[in-house]
Formats: C-alpha cells, structure tokens, sequence
C-alpha cells in the first residue's frame, strides 16, 4: 500500500546506498527544509483564501470572486504585489532589531513545526519531550513582536507589542494547564504517544467533561496566543492601525501576515493531536468493522480534515465576537480561565489516578 | 472568606454561563449565515446591470416628476431650499398674473447642484408638496462638472391645476 512512511523510507534508503549518512543527514535536511518552507507557501495562500471566504459568508457577502475560478487565485495576486512592493525601513528605526523581527517570528513558527505529526509516520523530529517544546517554543514568538514593536519607533507599535506580551504572558499558563491535563491522561509527553493512546477513542470523548473543558480553554488561550480576534488588540485596526506592524511593508509585512497564520495552523495541529488524536482515525472502543472503514481513509486526511475544522472554529470566533478591552482580557484570564483549568486539572489528574477515563 | 461566600460564587458560576450562552448565540446566528448562501445581499453590479434591483428607499439624485401634460407639483415655496444644509438647491421665482388680475408667485427655475448633494433627503421632506423626489439613478459620472448642475423643472412646464 502506497503510504507516506513508505516513500519516506525509501528515499532515506536510496540516499544512504548513495552517500555515507554524513551527507545523507545534511541533504536529508535540506529536503525537510524545502518541504516546510513550501509548506508555509501553500498554507500562508489557502488560509488566507479561507479566511477572506469565510468572513464574507459570515457577513452575508460574496467574497473575492474576479481573480481566477472563484477568487480562487485572488491571494496569490495579493502575495505578487507584496513581493513587488519596497520593503521601507522607518528612519528612526532600531535597522537591524526592525529587520530581524520578522524572521524571528517565522523562524519560531517553523520550530513549532519540528514535533508535529503530519500523518501516521510523517513527523519532522519525534523528541521525547515533544509537547514540551512545543510550549516552550511557541513563548518565544513574543520575543519576535516586542522587538518589532520597540524597533519601529511608533507609538503605535509599541503599544501594540506591550499589550500582545502583557497577553502571551497570560494565556500561556492556562494554554500550558490545558495541555498538562492531557499529558497527565498519556503519562507521556511524546507527540506520537499521545496520539497512540488514542486508539481506541480520541481524549475529548474519552476524559469525560474535564477533557471538554480543558479543550474549550485551549482553544480559546491559543487563540490569544495568535492575536486573533476577539484578542487581537495587539493589532487592532481601529485603534491602532495595525499595532506592531504599523511600519512594515513588503514582504516584511507578508512574513508577519503569514507567521500569523502559520500560527494558527499549528496550534489547531496542536489541539488536533492533544484533543482530537491527530492522524488517528475515528475509533470506538472495540467496533472492529466500524474501525476497519474508519481506518481506509488516509490518515493524513484525518489529520489535515481535523485541523482545518479547528481553523474553521477560530476564523468562526473571528468573525463573530467583538473585541475585548485590556483589563476585560486579562480579567478573563486570571479571574476565570487560569482558576477554572487549575481546578479542571485537579479532576482531571483524579480521573487519571482512579482510572475513570475509558 | 468573603471569596468562597455563596453568594459570589453563584454570581461567579451564572457569569460564566451566561457568558458562554451569548457567545453560542452569536455563533449560532453567524454559523446560519455562513451556511445559508441565500441570505447574500451582495450585489454584482456591473454584470447585474439589467435585473439589478435597488432598495426603495435607495437615494440616487433630486428629481422632479412632471405629468403627461408637462405639469409639475412646485410652487417655489423654498422650503427646500432652506432646508438644505448646503446650498445645493437655488430656486428662483417669478410673479404669474392669474386670469382674475391677481399676481401669484410661481417657479421660474429649480436650479439643482448634483455635485453638492449629499443625498441627506430633507428637501424632499421639507416639500409640502411633494414635488420632489429622490430617484433611483446613481451613474452619475460625467465629462465636464457643469452637466451636474441641473435645472430640474422642465422648460415649458407649468403648476399643476388646485396646488396651492
């Protein structure tokens, strides 16, 4: 059967009986590095599409509809005329923090990739401490948006980097509770562990409510995690024009524009594997049949069906919800979302202990 | 332990309920949209030029209706003039000698300023008459600014018969 691991292992195969495994690594790698950056590409042009689609829907409108069957080719347009335009730096600009920002907050985005598996046998790099790491990493893009904000010498800027760091800095404890609940459930932090303790019923059905619970408050910390709306007023057009890329432009710009993205294809992937079981198809308990068609359908289609419907509820909360002042965001945080998940992993870690879970 | 008083704690659990009720009702009505293609009101003007149906109330330019027999509704009250808050309309008015000998002021000519109009409809509600109205028509795009200074009472016409 033609699967993704198979093609996987024999180009590792044809390429140590050409080179010794030196240099097999080192093209290995590069291929990695083509696949992810292509990656990035496709998914920087459909997400937006989907976005742009999505809203105009929501909002009782048509949507991009002139450039190609649909509109189909309409972002593609918009990236040739980014890449046309002149990337300006600010003369009271920080050069080089202005210029390196960008790529810090991209080259994060593409280091959150390594743990995430794609498919069954299709993952970067399987480390032991995946879910971890990918927590660990995923802080560091504050780091990317403070230094573009306090680069550009705007005030508008910088007041938008404050308030994404003052919100990053929040979020990220109940993102990290949420997903502890989880790794309290698998006893392990490996990417692929967690999603082979799923194979027989995905988390959120298996942990009873707490597992719900948890999943609803990752959802909405990673949305903040993403400056997303209703918690991006770390950009907030009507306040801030565009916060902390108020100066960019260009492809400096589209690197912003498409590490936002990125993002929340990630974190979808993300919730996904915790929640959802990643590549892992449908399974219930010991319906053997049901399972045995379940399992006919690629596995990458799981997992990609599964993120996309995650990004479709992200881009849903988008283009419903009004967004949230300052104080009513970091309220929401400290005073009901870090106490409920404290509390929700308290019951989650007895479910584990007792063996209540399925 | 104020914080773990009933009462808080009621109020603390309603809130987040509450909270969560109104945002599935937001999604529910936005979700009915996405799923509902028929609801799009869009527009796809020029390819829709011939069907295209506007609203109503839709407000493209002043206009003054006349009948079959060139007669219009206007008296030259300026009411409408007055009413506009910025000078688009300039009524200029003549004194007609009834049959009886008697002098009735009358309407030489509405002059209408397209290019100042905001389209704000208070001269038409300003109207004891309803001699004006707004028309649906809004291509109004032209070679040279002076075609949008319009005179909108037609030449020859005259006050319909019992307008007073």
């Amino acid at each position: 059967m033609l699967s993704i691991e198979n093609i996987t292992h024999s180009i590792d195969a044809w390429l140590n009986s050409l080179f010794n495994p030196t240099v097999v690594l080192l093209v290995e790698s590069l291929i990695v590095g083509l696949c992810v950056i292509s990656l990035f590409a496709v998914l920087g042009l459909v997400l937006v599409l989907m976005e742009r689609k999505v809203s105009a829907y929501m909002q009782i409108r048509l949507g991009p509809n002139r450039v190609g069957p649909g509109g189909s080719l309409q972002t593609v347009a918009d990236t040739l005329k980014l890449a046309m335009k002149e990337g300006l730096t600010p003369d009271g600009a920080d050069k080089f923090l202005f210029n390196l920002a960008p790529f810090v907050v991209i080259v994060v985005a593409m280091m959150i990739l390594a743990p995430v598996a794609f498919a069954k046998g299709l993952q970067i790099w399987d480390l032991n401490i995946g879910v971890l790491y990918i927590t660990a990493v995923s802080s560091l893009s504050v780091i990317g948006i403070l230094m573009a904000g306090w680069a550009s010498n705007n005030k508008y800027s910088l007041l938008g980097a404050m308030r994404s760091g003052a919100q990053i800095v929040s979020y990220e404890l109940s993102a990290g509770i949420s997903v502890i609940s989880i790794v309290v459930l698998t006893g392990s932090l490996r990417i692929q562990d967690i999603i082979a303790s799923q194979q027989d019923g995905w988390w959120l059905f298996k942990g009873h409510i707490p597992a719900l619970l948890s999943f609803v408050i990752f959802i909405i910390a990673v949305t903040a995690e993403t400056n997303r709306a209703p918690f991006d007023l770390a950009e907030a057009e009507s306040e801030l024009t565009a916060g902390f890329h108020t100066e960019y432009s260009g492809m400096k710009f589209a690197l912003f524009f498409l590490a936002e993205y990125v993002n929340i294809f990630i974190v979808c992937a993300i919730a996904a594997t915790l929640y959802l079981g990643g590549w892992m198809p449908l399974h219930i308990g010991h319906w053997a049949g049901f399972n045995r068609v379940m399992d006919y359908i690629p596995s990458s289609l799981w997992f990609m069906g599964k993120t996309f419907f995650l990004i479709f509820v992200i881009m849903w909360f988008r283009w419903t919800f009004p967004r949230l002042r300052i104080d009513q965001l970091l309220n929401l945080e400290w005073k009901y979302l870090l106490p409920i998940s404290m509390v929700n992993l308290l019951l989650m870690t007895l479910i584990a202990i007792e063996g209540w879970y399925f | 332990m104020v914080f773990l008083s009933k009462m808080f704690l009621k109020k603390y659990i309603s809130d987040v309920f509450g909270a969560v009720r109104s945002l599935l009702k937001g999604m529910r009505l936005t979700g009915y949209y996405f799923t509902h293609r028929k609801e799009i009101i869009t527009q796809q003007y020029p390819d829709n030029k011939e069907e295209m149906k506007l609203p109503e109330r839709f407000r493209g330019e002043v206009v003054m209706p006349h009948d079959e027999r060139n007669e219009h509704a206007c008296t030259g009250c300026t009411a409408c003039e007055l009413a506009c808050p910025n000078g688009t309309i300039k009524i200029i008015t003549k004194f007609d000698v009834t049959p009886e000998g008697k002098k009735k002021k009358a309407i030489d000519t509405f002059i209408y300023h397209l290019e100042l109009c905001t389209m704000c409809n208070l001269c038409i509600e300003a109207c004891p008459t309803d001699a004006i109205k707004m028309a649906q028509n809004f291509e109004h795009s032209v070679y040279d600014r002076s075609e949008l200074t319009k005179k909108l009472n037609k030449p020859g016409s005259k006050i319909r018969e019992g307008v007073e």
